[in-house]
């Protein structure tokens, strides 16, 4: 099973964490402003690489509390967890 | 010339201890221009190159898959065919595809062991019926077969399920499609192989695009591991790497890749003759030809592109069998795998143009496309052929997502496949 280091519990089995999703994407400020294009790119389309994603987790089974990590999506390994709202740890993470 | 199977042709074939059939397919060298290329030589993509051979005069067209064909989610899947989609837009591409289902075999002049056993999808709860009733309405509006069972209706027809009130949930009825079933996979992949390269298609296995050329916005040449091949009309049929695909042409899609598993156990006399699913307690089984238990549930909630999936997955699906069928507690699993499926926000794929002119896709069909096979490469091909969508699949282009027209079939296309 994939274990996720938890930044306040430590190591904890991953069903015990909720996936979010990609991560850094911002909600526009002015939504009335964007075309329908625009705002349909920012609901809807994903990178979805094959390799390393920035990605949301929250840890629902335990301190309920969210993080950011970069895991690669072909072996799962994560190599660098860090805070909401953090600059990525590596520019180049994906 | 390739020969037809028949009756006579398997009696010949005997007397030589079967060592001399003829190959099923060309490998051909791939050539240096095509008038249309089809990524991914999955059964959708096959099936769209037989289709578009069959049904049309564009030219010289080839398949490149970039391992074997058919190893993909083609080869991965647990073979569920039904129609019963609740919207009239899936209703309709879904049941054109089981029509076609109904005579494949003899279109493509090989047995793709296409059985109608019927599919049920159980309800568990108040909600579950009050779903049930609606879908099986809309279906019959729309000319699909559908019948709301009992639980003594289903307890008849599957003597082994547990409808009992002291089940962990107990079953309040089913919506029961008695034209649904399951095929043979791998024979879905081989029979549009066989019957596409008697029409001329080129299938170029080993063979991984990596690059996309453009120039002003329109194809020009796929970059190859076995070269360069230059198109200028380009249908792209990779399942889970519709995104990686995208990304070579500068495209982003609302797709996400997960890993998808299934199991079976170890050969049974025959305990199930229809295919049982549930949403509510979350896993389905049906029985192989061989006799084998096939049992799958939903997906793993993060993406992925490893082939395999977690094992709380695997204990969950298990354990929801279980309840349906408690003598199956001791049977012994022997095979898991997984397949890496395209997820679309709206559970419906997308199958049409892009942005860059001469590029198409046909995606998104994330734990439901096998029963689409015949379906999808009938209407891609006509998208291909035409530059334009078929009546069929012009509700599921990659606009849907920019004017908010979605087609949500989660209802219909969760946990069951
Ligand atoms: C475990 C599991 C159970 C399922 N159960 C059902 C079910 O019961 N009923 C149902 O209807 N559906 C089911 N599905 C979904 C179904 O399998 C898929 O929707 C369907 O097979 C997609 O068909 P395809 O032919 O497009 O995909 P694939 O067979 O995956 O074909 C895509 C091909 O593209 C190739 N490719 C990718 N990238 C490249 C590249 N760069 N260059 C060249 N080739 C490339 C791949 O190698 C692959 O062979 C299931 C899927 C899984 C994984
Ligand atoms: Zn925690």
């Amino acid at each position: 099973m994939l274990q996720i280091e938890c930044p306040w519990c430590g190591a904890c089995d991953q069903s015990e964490f909720s996936y979010g999703g990609e991560a850094h994407i911002a909600r526009p400020k002015t939504p009335a402003d964007l075309s329908d294009q625009e705002w349909g790119d920012y609901l809807f389309n994903r990178e979805n690489p094959k390799g390393w994603h920035r990605e949301q987790w929250c840890h629902t089974a335990g301190c309920r509390r969210w993080f950011n990590a970069v895991r690669d999506t072909v072996t799962s390994r994560i190599k660098a967890y860090y805070q909401m709202g953090a600059v990525p740890p590596e520019e180049d993470g994906r | 010339m390739t020969k037809r199977y028949s009756i006579f042709s398997l009696a010949r074939n005997a007397l030589s201890h079967h060592e001399n059939w003829q190959e099923a397919w060309r490998s051909p060298q791939p050539q240096p221009e095509y008038d249309v290329v089809i990524v991914g030589g999955g059964g959708h993509g096959l099936a769209s190159a037989y289709y578009l051979a069959r049904n049309f005069d564009v030219g010289r067209i080839a398949v490149v898959e970039k391992g074997w064909i058919g190893g993909g989610n083609t080869g991965r899947n647990t073979t569920i065919v039904r129609s019963n989609y609740l919207w009239d837009e899936a209703a309709h591409l879904y049941e054109k595809s089981l029509q076609l289902w109904e005579g494949l075999s003899q279109e493509l002049n090989y047995n793709v062991m296409f059985s109608q056993r019927g599919v049920m999808n159980l309800g568990h709860t108040l909600q579950d019926m009050r779903d049930i009733v609606r879908r099986s309405s809309a279906n019959r509006l729309n000319g699909i077969d559908s019948e709301v069972l009992t639980p003594m209706d289903i307890k008849r027809r599957v003597p082994v399920i547990d409808v009992g009130p002291s089940a962990r949930y107990p079953i309040l009825g089913a919506s029961f499609q008695p034209r649904g079933g399951v095929a043979r996979h791998d024979a879905v992949a081989w029979g549009f192989a066989r019957a596409a390269d008697q029409l001329g298609v080129d299938i170029i296995q080993n063979c991984e695009v990596t690059g996309i050329r453009q120039v002003d916005g329109a194809v020009t040449a796929l970059e190859t591991s076995r070269g360069l091949i230059r198109t200028t009309k380009v249908g792209v049929v990779a399942a889970g790497h519709s995104s990686v695909m995208a990304a070579m042409a500068g495209l982003r899609l609302p797709i996400e890749s997960h890993p998808l598993q299934a199991l079976v156990s170890e050969p049974l006399k025959p305990v199930l003759d229809t295919v049982i699913m549930s949403n509510a307690v979350h896993g389905y089984i049906s029985q192989s030809d061989k006799g084998e238990l096939v049992v799958g549930a939903g997906i793993d909630a993060y993406t992925g592109y490893g082939q395999r999936g977690s094992y709380g997955i695997i204990e969950g699906n298990i354990a929801a069998i279980v309840t349906l069928f408690p003598s199956f507690s001791r049977v012994r699993m022997l095979r898991q795998w997984g397949g890496i499926v395209d997820v679309c926000p709206d559970a419906c794929p997308i199958i049409g143009k892009t942005p860059v002119r001469g590029l198409y896709f046909n995606c998104g069909w994330g734990t439901g496309g096998f029963k689409a096979t015949p379906g999808s490469g009938w209407v891609f091909a006509h998208t291909l052929a035409r530059d334009e969508p078929h009546v069929l699949n012009a509700a599921f282009s990659l606009e849907r997502f920019y004017t908010g027209a979605l087609i949500d079939e989660h209802g219909a296309a969760g946990v069951a496949h």
